[in-house]
C-alpha cells in the first residue's frame, strides 16, 4: 500500500499544553507514524512564551518517525474564548505583538492565510484539522490544493460552553462540518449532538473513539495523601467540565465523611468562582487547589486518589478518564461521555445527579473491597485500549474519504 | 437403557430497591416490591403456569411420568404475594402423587459456606414449609446451586436425608460416570446423585442455539440419544424458567417436554423420582473434598464470592446475626439469598453474557454499593435495638438497688 501523506493542522504539543487535545494530536501522530503514513503537522506557536523549551518541543516531536512539524507564529490555544485573547493582547509585551490579530477571529484569519501557503508548499493527499479554530485553514487548503478535507470535532462549541454558543464559533463549526468530505468525531455521542445541533447527515460522521499509549508511567514512591480519603477532579475549569457540581458533591460527602479531601487540578475562566463557592459552602479547609499541573504531576495527582471524578456536562470523549485507569485510580464519569460508552469498570452518573454522585464516592472511600475491585478491573480493562487502533481507523478514513458523500 | 430422573429447580429472589446513602438510618424499606411482583407475574405466566399445565396433562396420561420440584423459601413466599395461582396448581401437582418436593435451604443462601448452625436453622425452616404446603416430608436435599463436598454430604446425612444432589462435573467424577448412584465418602446412610450436564445443558442452554449441531432438538432426537446409555439413571437437573423464559414459548420448547415422555416410552425409558433413586445400591464411593456447584464453566463459587466486594459483603452479612432480634430474622435471611452475590460477579462483566441477562443493576459495583448501604441501615437498625435494650436495664438498676 502506498504512503498516504496528510497535511495536519493541530494543536500544541506536549509538554506545551493545556487540555486533553493537546494529548490527543500527539497520540495521533505517533499512531499513524506506526500506520505508515506521512504526517506534516501545522501548529500556532508563539515563541515568546516558551523560547527556553523550544529544545523539548522538537525533541517531542523528533520521536515520531515520518513527522514534520511546522509552526505558524500565532498565541492560538484551542480553549482560547475572545476575552481571553483579549487579554492576552492587552498585556503581552512580544515584540511579535504588531503581526497579531487584534481579536481572536482576526488572528483566526491571519492563521488560515498563512496556512493557504504551506497547503501550495506541502504535498499532501489528504488534509485533516482539529477543531473550529483550524476549519477555515482547512477548507482553504482543499480550495488550494483539491484535496479531501477530513474535520475531525473534539468539542463542539455547544459543548464548551454547556449550550451558550457563540454564534460566530458554531457558524465556523457549522462551515467546517459542512465543507468536509468526511467528519470524525470521537464518540457516538458527539457524534449524535453534531447531527442535533448542525443537522449534518449521520453516513458522513465516523466514529473514532480514543485510546491511550501503553507506555509504562512513573511511579510515585511516597504517596503522602493516599492514607486520606481523596477525591480528585482533574481538568479545565470551565463550565463544560462540570466542577461547580464536583464542589457540591464535596459538601454533600463531607456531611458523609468528614475526613475526606478533594483536590481540585486544573484552571479556567470558572476557577474565581469555584473558590468562591468552596468558601461559602464552608469546605475551604478541605479541598486543595493546585493549579494546573503537567507531566509527573499529572500521574502524581492520580496516584494520590482513591477516586476520580469527571462530571463533565458534555464530554465528546474525556482522555483524561483513561489516564485516570492507567494510574490505577477508580473513575466515577458523566454518562455525557463519550468515555462511558467504552469503559465497562467505572461507576457512571447523569452529572446533575449530585446525590447519587455522593453515594457513589462515598461507598468507595468507606468500603476498602470496591476500592480494591475497582482498581483491579481499572488496570485490566486499560490495556484493551491503545493508539494503535484508532490510527488504524482514522487511516481507513483517509482511504476512503467520500464514503457517505451527497 | 436406562431411566430419567426430572429435576426443576423453582427460585426467585426479594431484589433490593435502589437504596441509597441518604435513606441509611431512615427507614428499613429494602425491598423492590414492584420489581419482585413485575418478574414473579411475568415469570409465571411464561413459565411457571403453561409448564404446570403441560406436567400435570404429562401426569395423567403416562402413569409412569414423575418429575421433582425445588422450590426455593423465597419463591414460595413470592407466590403468596403475587401469584397465588402458581402456588395452586404447584399443590394440585403434588395431589397426584408423582411429584416430589426436594429440600433446600428456606433464602436459596450460601449459609452452608459461612454458617453452619443458620444453614441447618434454614434446611429445617424450608422442610416445615414444604410439609405445610404440600403435605410433603422431603428426604433428598439439594443445596442452593448445588453447592456440594463431602462436608455438604456428611451435614445431610446427619440431618437424615436420604440423597443429595450434585453437579456431575468431570473435574471431580474424573473418568466415572454421573449415571449411577454413588455414595459421598465419609457417608454410610446417604447417596449421590449427579446431574447429567450434558443432556441437561442440551435442553437447558442450548436447545434454542440454532449453532448447535443438535438443532432443532426434538423429542424423538433427544430420546434417541439416550436410549443406548447405560446407567441406573440420567439426571435431569435444570432451571425450571428454562420453560417458557430461558428458552422462550415459540422455541418449541414446551411441545419438546410434552412430547417427552411419549419418545421415550419407544425406547422404555421411564422415570424415576430421587427418593426412589436413594434405595438404589451406590456403585462405589464418592470423594469431593472441594467445594463445587453448577454455575460457569468453573463450576465453582466464584460466581457468588469470587471477588472481594462478594467475600466482603458476605462476611459482613453474616456478622450482623448475632445481635439479630426474630423480628428481624426473616429481613436479614432474605438478605442472605444468594443472588445479591450473584449480582456482584465481574467475572464475565466484561463480555456483558448471562449474568447481566439476569441482573437489575446496570453494574455490579452498584449491586455492591446498594448492598452495602442496606447492611449499614440494618446494622444501625440492630444497635438501635440493643441501644432501647441497655437503656431499660439501666431504668431497671436503681430500682433493684432501691429495692
Amino acid at each position: 500500500m502506498s504512503k498516504i501523506n496528510v497535511l495536519m493542522f493541530g494543536w500544541e504539543f506536549p509538554p506545551f499544553k493545556s487540555g486533553g487535545l493537546g494529548t490527543a494530536c500527539y497520540d495521533l501522530c505517533k499512531g499513524l507514524s506506526k500506520n505508515n503514513t506521512n504526517v506534516t503537522f501545522v501548529m500556532p506557536f508563539a515563541p515568546e512564551g516558551a523560547t527556553a523549551k523550544f529544545v523539548k518541543l522538537v525533541g517531542a516531536h523528533e520521536k515520531i518517525k515520518h513527522l514534520r512539524l511546522r509552526t505558524i507564529k500565532s498565541p492560538l490555544t484551542p480553549y482560547l474564548t475572545s476575552k481571553e485573547y483579549e487579554h492576552y493582547y492587552q498585556h503581552t509585551q512580544s515584540k511579535n505583538k504588531h503581526l497579531y490579530g487584534q481579536n481572536v477571529f482576526d488572528e483566526v484569519a491571519r492563521y488560515t492565510a498563512a496556512a493557504a501557503q504551506i497547503a501550495k508548499e506541502e504535498t499532501h493527499d489528504i488534509i485533516h484539522c482539529h477543531d473550529w479554530m483550524t476549519y477555515q485553514a482547512g477548507i482553504i487548503a482543499r480550495k488550494t490544493s483539491k484535496k479531501p478535507l477530513v474535520v475531525h470535532l473534539h468539542a463542539t462549541e455547544f459543548d464548551r460552553t454547556a449550550n451558550n454558543p457563540d454564534p460566530r464559533i458554531s457558524h465556523i463549526e457549522w462551515l467546517g462540518l459542512k465543507e468536509a468530505d468526511t467528519i470524525i468525531t470521537n464518540s457516538q455521542f458527539s457524534k449524535n449532538n453534531i447531527i442535533k445541533h448542525y443537522n449534518i447527515p449521520a453516513d458522513k460522521i465516523n466514529v473514532v473513539h480514543w485510546g491511550i499509549d501503553n507506555e509504562p508511567l512513573p511511579q510515585h514512591p511516597s504517596i503522602p495523601l493516599k492514607e486520606h480519603k481523596t477525591v480528585l477532579f482533574l481538568g479545565r475549569i470551565t463550565i463544560q467540565k462540570g466542577p461547580d457540581y464536583f464542589v457540591e458533591v464535596a459538601k454533600r460527602v463531607l456531611d458523609y465523611e468528614p475526613s475526606a479531601r478533594f483536590i481540585i487540578a486544573g484552571d479556567g475562566d470558572m476557577l474565581p468562582r469555584i473558590l468562591h463557592r468552596t468558601a461559602e459552602l464552608g469546605i475551604a479547609d478541605k479541598v486543595v487547589f493546585t493549579g494546573m499541573l503537567k507531566g509527573a504531576d499529572v500521574h502524581h495527582a492520580f496516584q494520590t486518589a482513591n477516586i476520580y471524578v469527571m462530571p463533565s456536562v458534555s464530554e465528546p470523549f474525556g482522555l483524561v478518564a483513561l489516564e485516570s485507569m492507567k494510574n490505577g485510580t477508580p473513575i466515577i464519569i458523566s454518562k455525557q461521555s463519550g468515555a462511558s460508552e467504552v469503559i465497562t469498570h467505572a461507576l457512571k452518573v447523569d452529572f446533575w445527579d449530585v446525590n447519587e454522585m455522593t453515594n457513589k464516592i462515598v461507598s468507595v472511600l468507606r468500603h476498602t473491597a470496591l476500592r480494591e475491585e475497582l482498581t483491579h478491573n481499572t488496570l485490566r480493562e486499560i490495556q484493551k485500549f491503545n493508539l494503535e487502533e484508532p490510527a488504524r481507523k482514522i487511516k481507513e478514513v483517509y482511504q476512503h474519504p467520500y464514503r457517505g458523500k451527497h | 437403557m436406562t431411566n430419567i430422573c426430572l429435576y426443576f429447580q423453582v427460585h426467585q429472589p426479594f431484589r433490593l430497591r435502589k437504596y441509597t446513602l441518604f435513606e441509611i438510618g431512615k427507614h428499613a424499606d429494602y425491598f423492590d416490591q414492584k420489581k419482585n411482583q413485575e418478574v414473579m407475574q411475568k415469570v409465571a405466566k411464561k413459565c411457571y403456569i403453561p409448564a404446570n399445565r403441560i406436567v400435570s396433562e404429562l401426569i395423567h396420561r403416562h402413569e409412569d411420568f414423575k418429575a421433582s420440584y425445588s422450590i426455593s423459601g423465597t419463591a414460595l413466599e413470592q407466590f403468596k404475594q403475587y401469584a397465588p395461582e402458581v402456588l395452586e396448581s404447584f399443590k394440585e401437582l403434588a395431589e397426584t402423587g408423582s411429584i416430589e418436593f426436594l429440600n433446600e435451604t428456606s433464602h436459596h443462601s450460601l449459609s452452608f459456606l459461612h454458617d453452619k448452625e443458620e444453614f441447618r436453622e434454614q434446611v429445617r425452616q424450608h422442610h416445615k414449609t414444604i410439609k405445610q404446603e404440600f403435605g410433603q416430608k422431603p428426604t433428598v436435599f439439594r443445596n442452593t446451586e448445588l453447592i456440594y463436598n463431602n462436608e455438604l454430604a456428611k451435614e445431610a446425612e446427619n440431618m437424615g436425608y436420604k440423597a443429595v444432589l450434585a453437579e456431575g462435573w468431570d473435574g471431580a467424577l474424573g473418568w466415572r460416570s454421573p449415571n449411577y448412584i454413588y455414595q459421598p465418602a465419609g457417608c454410610k446412610n446417604i447417596k449421590l446423585l449427579l446431574k447429567n450436564y450434558r443432556l441437561s445443558d442440551d435442553i437447558a442452554f442450548r436447545f434454542s442455539n440454532k449453532h448447535w449441531s443438535g438443532w432443532p432438538l426434538t423429542a424423538e432426537k433427544y430420546a434417541n440419544w439416550l436410549a443406548p446409555i447405560l446407567g441406573d439413571t440420567i439426571n435431569l437437573f435444570m432451571d425450571y424458567e428454562t420453560f417458557g423464559e430461558h428458552q422462550w414459548s415459540d422455541t418449541g420448547i414446551f411441545n419438546f417436554l410434552k412430547h417427552l415422555p411419549a419418545a421415550l416410552k419407544q425406547h422404555n425409558i421411564s422415570f424415576h423420582t430421587p427418593s426412589e433413586l436413594a434405595k438404589v445400591a451406590p456403585k462405589e464411593t464418592l470423594d469431593i473434598p472441594n467445594t463445587i456447584s453448577w454455575a460457569d464453566i468453573e463450576r465453582d463459587t466464584t460466581a457468588w464470592l469470587g471477588n472481594k466486594m462478594q467475600q466482603a459483603a458476605a462476611k459482613k452479612v453474616y456478622e450482623l446475626k448475632k445481635n439479630i432480634s426474630k423480628k428481624q430474622l426473616d429481613t436479614w435471611r432474605k438478605l442472605t439469598t444468594s443472588d445479591h452475590f450473584y449480582y456482584m460477579c465481574t467475572k464475565w462483566f466484561n463480555d456483558g453474557d448471562v449474568h447481566k441477562y439476569f441482573n437489575p443493576y446496570d453494574t455490579p459495583y452498584d449491586a455492591f454499593i446498594t448492598y452495602m448501604n442496606i447492611l449499614q441501615d440494618f446494622e444501625m437498625q440492630l444497635k438501635k435495638q440493643q441501644g432501647v435494650f441497655s437503656k431499660f436495664t439501666k431504668l431497671l438498676r436503681p430500682i433493684e438497688v432501691n429495692a
